[in-house]
């Protein structure tokens, strides 16, 4: 088993890489494109800003490579919304493999960014196995998913949206599973030897 | 809806947790690593390492350790404590930590805030405030306290959300060290005027103190030091009594 960490310059993949070390398995930080393609799994980080992110993909021409791969593959925060079509963070036209938009949160009724541990509900497919529902993770975001047929969780921050969502080989998560202990851990496990 | 989270506070010290410590069942109480898991074990929402060490190589230490805990934890932490630039946040960060926090270096080159929002997302950038109130008004106080300025709190905190802090971590220095409670009235204020979340700090000595910093000051997060430090209030407890009081946090 080896997972691809895609390097594309942005994000803080320290706590992934050490929960993948914990959990036991052989981890690459790579921009390689064999190397990609030839992993088992393929785990898309990303902090910061959507249209940066996206410019750094396009540099490294993996905006072309990511919508095809075949093995199971979980975007991140950050990496989760850049797996949709549009972001309205810097208009940003993102990678297109799930069939949505990212949008802002009213700050009407909420601080914004929502940072903090908030509950997921509603999980769906076997990256939630052994999951309870309600259980607490670590939201760190200023944009969001909104709900659609594509989602696998869901959490309610002024209203009820994609926690996670999901198609064919595709994960992505808005939390941070890797922030958020023992749970969030276990959905890395789950995403290495469930899916 | 997001629990309000608690957040033990370390100052670090040449590598070496500082500030009284009372741990029985440590191998090591001055070890921050130690103490991480400790709290994180717990049920502590995130941790804040502050270094007060005075060195040239303080970049390089602080990076270390930031290394050594997020091999050693999986819940969110900050690291602050002489961060001066671009390139001490990427080190940070590149080292593990999620948040970096600035406070004195914020308000003499305010342009790094912009600098740090923009290059890695606002949501990683923890502003530090120190204020104290004097003769009607809350005034913002650098170099730990040791340096007053002219500038109104809520100016200054309005400013540093303009230019992207994802976070504000207000000190009153007022409450600091009284155990007396948090700084609510002012709180409140804060949180009216900014739409970013408010890290409140400075005066928790009892648990009633979090329920109103909650519930009265409209916190995000309490941070404390010394009531966890000397095991006055444990967090698994604090936590129980917040739900008895309707405040959601994640036990």
């Amino acid at each position: 088993m080896n997972v691809a960490i895609v390097d594309y310059g942005v994000g803080n993949i320290k706590s992934i890489q050490h929960s993948l070390d914990r959990i036991g398995v052989n981890h690459t930080y790579t921009m390689a494109k064999e190397e990609i393609i030839s992993a088992d799994k393929v785990i898309f980080p990303g902090v910061g800003d959507a249209s940066y992110a996206m410019k750094q993909l396009k540099n490294q021409n993996l905006d072309k490579l990511i919508p095809n791969l075949k093995q199971p593959f979980l975007g991140i925060c950050l990496g989760m919304q850049l797996m949709c079509n549009y972001s309205e963070e810097g208009d940003t036209s993102c990678l297109g493999v799930i069939n949505t938009r990212v949008k802002k949160f009213n700050s009407n009724n909420n601080k914004i960014p929502q940072i903090g541990w908030n509950n997921i509900k509603n999980l769906k497919t076997n990256l939630f196995k052994g999951i309870n529902e309600n259980e607490f993770m670590y939201f760190v975001h200023t944009y969001f998913v909104p709900k659609s047929t594509y989602t696998i969780s869901e959490s309610l921050y002024g209203l009820n949206y994609s926690s996670a969502i999901n198609k064919d080989n595709f994960y992505g998560t808005q939390f941070h599973p890797e922030k958020s202990g023992l749970i969030g851990e276990k959905i890395i496990k789950n995403f290495i030897s469930e899916l | 809806m997001v629990a309000k989270r608690i957040i033990p506070c370390l100052d670090i010290d040449n590598n070496r947790t500082v500030k009284g410590i009372n741990f029985l069942n440590l191998i090591d109480a001055g070890d921050p690593v130690e103490l991480a898991k400790l709290y994180s074990n717990q049920g502590a929402d995130e941790l804040v390492f502050l270094d007060i060490t005075a060195t040239k190589d303080k970049r390089k230490t602080l990076s270390n350790l930031a290394l050594k805990i997020s091999k050693n934890i999986n819940i969110p932490f900050t690291v602050g404590g002489g961060i001066s630039s671009i390139d001490d946040v990427s080190s940070m960060l590149f080292s593990g930590a999620d948040k970096i926090s600035i406070n004195t270096q914020a308000y003499r080159t305010p342009d790094l805030i912009n600098k740090v929002s923009s290059r890695y997302g606002s949501q990683c950038v923890v502003v530090a405030i120190d204020a104290k109130y004097i003769n009607g008004s809350w005034y913002v106080y650098l170099v730990g306290g040791r340096e007053k300025t002219n500038t109104k709190l809520i100016d200054w905190a309005v400013e540093v959300q303009e230019r992207g802090a994802g976070e504000i971590l207000f000190t009153s220095m007022n409450n600091d060290g009284t155990k007396n409670g948090f700084a609510n009235e002012i709180l409140s204020n804060l949180s009216e005027k900014l739409t970013i979340p408010i890290i409140a700090s400075g005066g928790a000595g009892k648990v009633q103190d979090f329920v109103d910093v909650f519930k009265i000051g409209n916190a995000d997060a309490a941070l404390a030091a010394s009531v966890f430090h000397f095991k006055e209030i444990e967090i698994k407890n604090l936590k129980e009594e917040l739900i008895k009081n309707n405040i959601k946090v994640r036990l």
